[in-house]
């Protein structure tokens, strides 16, 4: 159980401090006699991960950040999971599915077998009650920031009356039929989300999982998200001291293959350099989000890099609030001027794909000949003379970008916007740059129309093209400050289709008319780098980070 | 005595007051609401318009202090907008950290600062003493964070003697009763969590202690100079009473006085430091979490923390002013 390097640390520690020496040492060597007797195996089965943020809550339900579903995915599984390395729906606690002809129902084959962490069934009544609870989340549980993907993507509540959930029954113990009110097909993909796991529902209603706080004011977990989930996953709840660390361990009944890793630990560590410094230091296995300036030295020390798929794009946005922007000369101006290659292989991680639409290449609707816009500054020059831009009256914007702040689609804002500052100065446009802490950052770009151009971006939940470019520009938004109700109306059509066949059609086409209107530049996708000790031998990278540790393998 | 500190507890009041609408006006100034920190890139602005009616930031900021000070009264200090938990608890669920650090902090800059500060006063003018003012000067000015910075990557990362980040290895398997991990090692008995415990304080203890063990130094080197200088120890010496005597009864005695006037300070400054050495060290205490609290625009957790630790700087203050009363009798009288 005892860790190399803390061994050392403690003696070495001892060795420091000179005062009282051999007392601790004797205290070292102490807890190593006592420590090892339980575990057999030959590797240290305690699996330490590095955790930028703390957990926001237990109960996966109530929670949407990266985060808080890392752990989450150690102890729940839903109906869906994911093909491994990938973003596709794979059958995890249902077996197979089959989906009615109208496109509204969807019967689940359940698999047998599957008990919950405190030893009840895992079964179709379970599966009715977890849906029908979120169904039923009244007051501050309907709130975006704790039920927010029910809240999106079923669109309302039971007692909101816009939900799209009709109801679920249970056609016997390992068969249970979901139906919608309204065609969404989107539905498979994304009930691989943590949000739609399948939790105990005799522990949900032990520990009052619905009570979360009694005014809207303050809303608070309830006693099951504080220490009580319970779900079906390879690794149970062990304990969660906020703010420093969360401990799991193995579920000894779990019903599929458990792996080297016995005992798992996040621990909270901030800062990205502190991260790095707890991997170099021994104290943690590994860590998300490497700083592509971190990656050449941390391969060099001899750590492990794995590099999981792109799922994101990383944009210039362009806000036609902006009269100047408004031009689609201007903006077809900008988009020659930019040279993507040169930025992914100067500022971004190895790996990084080129983006040519505002989605990645594995999300259905990918379009492979939409308009694209090839580096060419005399191209840009002309089209700004065009416009009405010359030397002697040039283009002048304001460059929005972010500072002090890592995303998985966007590692160094600051170095992006320097590559990219000097590409478009290279074709005459005067810039005035901008730069703002995140939180300041976001609010300016959403909440205000006093921007011009901006770096932003996004990572998908699951595979569905609405969480692209649905998001983006499905309605009006001070993010790119236009009205293009033509744009509009065909996501909104195409985020109600029924099959994914249909929807690839509409999504091909979308994406066109996207680039053809050219709201802004994508850029890249660029890779998200992951950093191991060495004996951590395998990792299960995924796009959308559905990474269960019960697949980790370790060599010491 | 007792009128002494009930008047300075009293007085509190009206500076808690000020305090108060400052703290509430420099938050709000803040530019960027918690509900984007909170609801990240795709936030919608019904969303974002729902978490400020959720928090009440949606009222105009007059009706929003009164809410808050009018809960104030009551105990209630609201809840975090991050951790949605209570203000009170995540602050005292952090507390022992932050004062088992600052503890030991104190105890470094107070153990190695008097005694050095005294023998550079002693060796004045020679070697000793210009390497220890030399020392000193350079331990106010490096930046905390720098300091830190330094420490971690020596020590933790480049030798690997002492950990780098947390309170606690979390492989360890230790009993908590107080949240005072080296206290809590000790009283169970498990000898292992609390020696690993004091070893997570040292690098982050030293970071912290180096401003304070500067100044006090320097303040206790000039003060035994001055009072190596005054009249009645050079009468003292004059009229033959031993050196030892003198050194003991006479110059530690009315040379302690401004330095204790300092620690008490430094006490007080040690959070300021703390925010930037917890950070560096991943350290959960109060400082890791108001850094955070700013970053996230945490509004209840920024004004409920630095409360707390206004009251905390004004009862040290306090104690401050009632042990001088013990160092030296004549401030008892005034």
């Amino acid at each position: 159980m005892l860790h190399t390097s803390r061994r050392r640390r403690l003696f070495a520690g001892a060795a420091t401090i000179a005062i009282g020496a051999l007392v601790l040492t004797a205290c070292a060597s102490q807890r190593e006699d006592g420590g090892d007797s339980a575990e057999p195996s030959d590797v240290d089965s305690t699996f330490v991960f590095g955790a930028s943020a703390d957990l926001s809550s237990l109960d996966p339900a109530f929670a949407n950040d990266g985060e808080t579903f890392r752990v989450a995915r150690q102890m729940f599984e839903g109906l869906v999971g994911t093909e491994p390395g990938t973003a596709d729906p794979a059958p995890l606690l249902a077996e197979s599915w089959d989906q009615s002809e109208d496109g509204l129902s969807y019967t689940f084959q359940l698999k047998e077998g599957v008990t919950f962490h405190d030893g009840t069934d895992f079964n179709a009544e379970a599966v009715c009650f977890n849906f029908d609870r979120q169904n039923n989340f009244t007051g501050v549980a309907q709130s975006e920031s704790l039920s927010y993907y029910w809240g999106k993507l079923m669109r309302g509540y039971a007692d909101t009356g816009t939900s799209i959930y009709g109801g679920c029954e249970a056609n016997g113990d390992y068969e249970a039929t979901i139906t919608l009110t309204e065609p969404f097909a989107g539905f498979i993909p994304a009930l691989s989300l943590p949000s739609f796991s399948i939790q105990s529902p005799t522990a949900l209603e032990e520990y009052a999982a619905d009570e979360v706080g009694g005014t809207s004011e303050a809303p608070t977990l309830s006693e099951y998200a504080q220490g009580h989930p319970t779900g079906t996953g390879p690794f149970k709840f062990d304990s969660w001291s906020p703010g420093e660390s969360s401990t799991l361990s193995a579920y000894e009944d779990y019903w599929g293959e458990q792996g080297d890793v016995q005992e798992i630990i996040f621990q909270v560590i901030g800062d990205t350099t502190a991260r790095r410094q707890a991997l170099e230091s021994g104290s943690i296995d590994g860590y998300d989000l490497a700083a592509p300036a971190d990656l050449g030295a941390l391969e060099e020390a001899g750590f492990t890099l794995v590099n999981r798929d792109p799922f994101n794009v990383l944009y210039l946005a362009m806000n036609q609030a902006q009269p100047s922007l408004a031009d689609i000369k201007v903006r077809q101006a900008i988009a020659h001027a930019i040279d993507k290659e040169q930025l992914v292989t100067q500022v971004l991680p190895e790996g990084t794909e080129i983006a040519s639409q505002f989605m990645p290449p594995s999300v259905i609707g990918w379009n492979d000949s939409v308009t694209e816009y090839e580096y060419d500054p005399e191209a840009a020059t002309a089209l700004l003379a065009e416009a009405g831009y010359t030397d002697a009256n040039p283009l002048s914007i304001t460059f929005n970008y972010p500072v002090n702040v890592s995303r998985p689609y966007m590692p160094n804002p600051e170095q992006i916007y320097t590559n990219l500052s000097s590409q478009l100065e290279a074709v005459g446009i005067q810039l005035t740059p901008v730069s703002n802490e995140w939180g300041e950052y976001l609010d300016l770009m959403q909440g205000s129309s006093d921007h011009g151009i901006h770096l932003l971006g996004w990572t998908g939940d699951y595979n569905d093209p609405d969480n692209f470019v649905g998001t983006f520009f499905g309605a009006p938004s001070n993010e790119w400050g236009f009205d293009n109700p033509e744009l509009f109306s065909t996501l909104t059509t195409a985020r109600g289709l029924a099959t994914a066949e249909e929807q690839e059609a509409a999504y091909l086409d979308a994406n066109a008319q996207i680039m053809e209107f050219l709201p802004g530049i994508p850029l890249a996708h660029p890779v998200p780098t992951l950093a191991f000790n060495e004996r951590v031998t395998s990792y299960p990278a995924s796009p959308v980070q559905d990474e269960v540790y019960n697949m980790v393998e370790l060599s010491e | 005595m007792l009128r002494t500190i009930g008047k300075r507890l009293l007085l509190l009041i009206p500076t808690l007051i000020g305090l108060s609408i400052l703290l509430f006006l420099w938050v709000r100034a803040l530019p960027g609401g918690p509900a984007v920190a909170l609801l990240g890139e795709r936030a919608t602005p019904e969303a974002i318009e729902e978490i400020n009616r959720l928090y009440g930031f949606d009222r105009s900021p007059l009706e929003q202090y009164f809410i808050w000070a009018g809960r104030l009264l009551s105990g209630d200090f609201g809840q975090s907008i991050q951790t949605r938990a209570p203000v009170i608890e995540e602050f005292l669920r952090r507390f022992p950290a932050t004062f088992e650090l600052s503890v030991f902090a104190i105890v470094v800059a107070v153990g190695v600062g008097v005694p050095l500060g005294y023998l550079a006063a002693r060796k004045h003018g020679k070697a000793t003493d210009h390497i220890t003012v030399a020392a000193s000067l350079l331990g106010i000015t490096i930046p905390v964070f720098f300091l830190a910075f330094i420490l971690k990557w020596v020590f933790a990362v480049q030798l690997g003697w002492l950990p780098s980040e947390g309170r606690q290895d979390p492989r360890i398997d230790a009993t908590h009763y107080t949240g005072f991990y080296v206290f809590d090692g000790i009283i169970t008995g498990e000898w292992d969590a609390a020696w690993d415990a004091f070893l997570h304080l040292i690098l982050p203890g030293l970071a912290l202690a180096s401003i304070p063990l500067a100044i006090i130094v320097r303040i206790t080197r000039a003060s035994v100079l001055e009072v190596q200088n005054s009249d009645y120890v050079r009468t003292g010496l004059a009229k033959g009473v031993s050196r030892g005597t003198i050194r003991q009864r006479f110059i530690l005695r009315n040379a302690l006085l401004p330095v204790v006037t300092t620690i008490g300070l430094q006490v007080g400054l040690l959070i300021s430091g703390a925010v930037l050495t917890e950070t560096v060290f991943a350290y959960p205490g109060i400082g890791s979490f108001l850094a955070r609290a700013i970053f996230t625009r945490d509004y209840p957790v920024l004004q409920g923390f630095i409360i707390f630790i206004a009251i905390g700087y004004a009862l040290i203050n306090l104690l401050v002013d009632i042990s001088y009363s013990f160092i030296d009798p004549r401030v008892r009288v005034s």
